[in-house]
């Protein structure tokens, strides 16, 4: 008996439009899927944390109870950017970890299909022209626009682009490879939003949404929900061989926010954040990047997904370029990155991506994941990033059973 | 300038316009909005002072599709201004990668974004090619 905590059980549902559910039918069925698949019920969960940050204000997890059952357990509704997932991941862990409860589900859901663009924009400005200054900075009009752009595209093309301006080596060209590798990657993967290959050119001459990111560089706006139950290793040991052969330990579950750095009023700052994440991880797993059999990262945007590879430590500081470029990260290379297809082409519904990674990643390490099967993967590892700031980081091992 | 009105207040306008900060007078840490206590180090006295007019472009993104009402395209940039980032857009040139590029140095300018019916003219900033 130790300290540990375990995957039990684990699903996401197909990732795509899904135009006949809503999102308490979504979570539905991740959640029921998730139960099944750890050969558990409701009955047996002491604490439920639901996220859909689209609706973070709606109850989602309260609305889940009254369709798969209200036994009355404690409900965390969490929202925390595009880590609302893994944050809720996390909650129910720390009350298992706590003592409290033996057993926690996590879900989340989003409905996003059709969604577009996501930030900027604002108040148009009214009939009666008068300038007025309101808000924070005196604002007379909207400044998406007039003063750099707001919209997550523009952003994430900036953060690549810094990387770029720091260490060198990237291009339009780079950012686009990244792209292509995921795309490709997620023809294998029968869940995602998107499993067609698309050519380099065909990315690059792709829509531009915002320098260097054409559409097909940008994460897939789309349906879907993905849940997960954890259990204490007590508990565990308990139960049949079975489930513990499939069990899947958490190695580190991390979240971190922010720090301060120079200029994260302007940019907002993804990368100490994530470094701090890894660090901690590493830490509290006892293994290293070389140690990783495969990653799942936050690739809302190609350009993102390279700062990421500097970032957790799969290459040497300003090496993401030629670290790319040398197919580390295909999945026949050294490290594979998002063999699901990423958030670029698996999908990207909100909430449920912190968790959805969580499941590839366990998908593999359970030698379940068929014809993109990471063979022999023993260790893995799920990041996001939620704007704002929020990293969460989780290092995931196979049963030894 | 009576007849005139910056489009965010952090903006200086008059002889030669340019762009003010609250300065943590312990560390040093800048920022554009108020703050109760400094981010960096939480200390709570905050100095105003002038952000350097030139600067180098360290990140950009053309952007051609933006939420509506938002005219495209444009560059935003971030800006390395002796030490302080500014975020703004790169104006007075083609928003093209082959004209707008990493390291390019560039100085604040102001614009006139338009006019209320009153007659005041709100102005805008952006960064210009230096060279």
């Amino acid at each position: 008996m130790s300290d540990d905590i375990w995957i039990l059980g684990i699903t996401m549902t197909k990732f795509g439009k899904h135009p006949d559910k809503d999102t308490v039918d979504l979570a539905s069925e991740a959640a029921m899927g998730a139960l099944a698949d750890g050969g558990v019920t409701m009955k047996d969960m002491g604490i439920l944390a639901a996220g859909c940050l689209m609706q973070s204000n709606a109850g989602i997890g309260q609305q889940l109870q009254k369709q798969i059952g209200q036994t009355g357990i404690p409900v965390y509704n969490v929202a925390n950017a595009c880590a609302t997932g893994a944050t809720a991941l996390r909650t129910a862990i720390m009350a298992v970890k706590s003592g409290e409860v033996d057993m926690g589900l996590a879900v989340g859901v989003e409905k996003l299909a059709g969604a577009g663009l996501l930030g900027g924009g604002g108040t148009p400005k009214s009939d009666k022209k008068e300038w007025s200054p309101s808000g924070r900075y005196g604002a007379v009009t909207n400044t998406d626009g007039r003063i750099g752009a707001a919209s997550m595209p523009a952003v994430f093309a900036q953060v690549g682009m810094e990387y770029g301006h720091k260490y060198g080596g990237t291009s339009f060209e780079l950012f686009a490879k990244i792209a292509e590798k995921n795309h490709a990657h997620s023809t294998l993967n029968p869940l995602a939003a998107y499993t067609k290959r698309m050519t380099l050119e065909e990315i690059m001459n792709d829509v531009m949404i915002a320098y260097p990111n054409t559409r097909s560089m940008c994460s897939a706006n789309c349906d879907g929900a993905a849940a997960a139950v954890v259990v204490s290793d007590a508990k565990l040991k308990t139960m049949s061989l079975e489930q513990q052969r499939r069990a899947i330990k958490v190695k580190a579950s991390i979240l971190t926010s922010d720090p301060y750095q120079e200029g994260c009023q302007v940019l907002p700052d993804v990368n100490t954040l994530t470094k701090n994440a890894a660090r901690l991880a590493y830490e509290a797993a006892g293994v290293g990047p070389e140690d990783l059999d495969l990653v799942e990262l936050h690739d809302c945007f190609a350009t993102a997904e390279l700062v990421h590879y500097d970032n957790l430590g799969l290459c040497e500081e300003g090496g993401a370029a030629d670290f790319f470029l040398s197919g580390a990260t295909w999945r026949d290379g050294k490290t594979p990155v998002n063999v699901s297809g990423g958030l670029e082409s698996k999908g990207h519904p909100i909430a449920a991506t912190g968790i959805a990674n969580i499941w590839e990643i366990c998908h593999h390490l359970r030698g379940e994941a068929g014809p993109r099967q990471i063979e022999g993967a023993k260790v893995g590892m799920a990041h996001v990033i939620g704007l704002g700031s929020a990293c969460g980081l989780h290092i995931l091992e196979k049963s030894g059973l | 300038m009576a007849n005139q009105i910056p489009l965010v207040d952090y903006l200086e306008l008059g002889d030669q316009p340019h762009l003010k900060a609250l300065e943590c007078t312990s560390c040093g840490a800048r920022y554009f909005d108020r703050r109760n206590a400094c981010a960096s180090c939480s200390g709570t006295d905050f100095r105003s002072v002038a952000v350097p007019n030139d600067g180098i472009v360290k990140a950009f993104s053309i952007v051609t599709f933006a939420a509506p009402g938002v005219p495209v395209p444009f560059v935003s940039a971030i800006i390395d201004c002796d030490g302080t980032s500014v975020r703004g857009n790169i104006i007075n040139c083609e928003p093209s990668p082959e004209v707008v590029t990493l390291g390019m140095p560039v100085r604040l300018a102001t614009y006139v974004l338009g006019t209320d019916d009153h007659g005041v003219e709100a102005i805008g900033f952006g960064f210009e090619p230096a060279n």
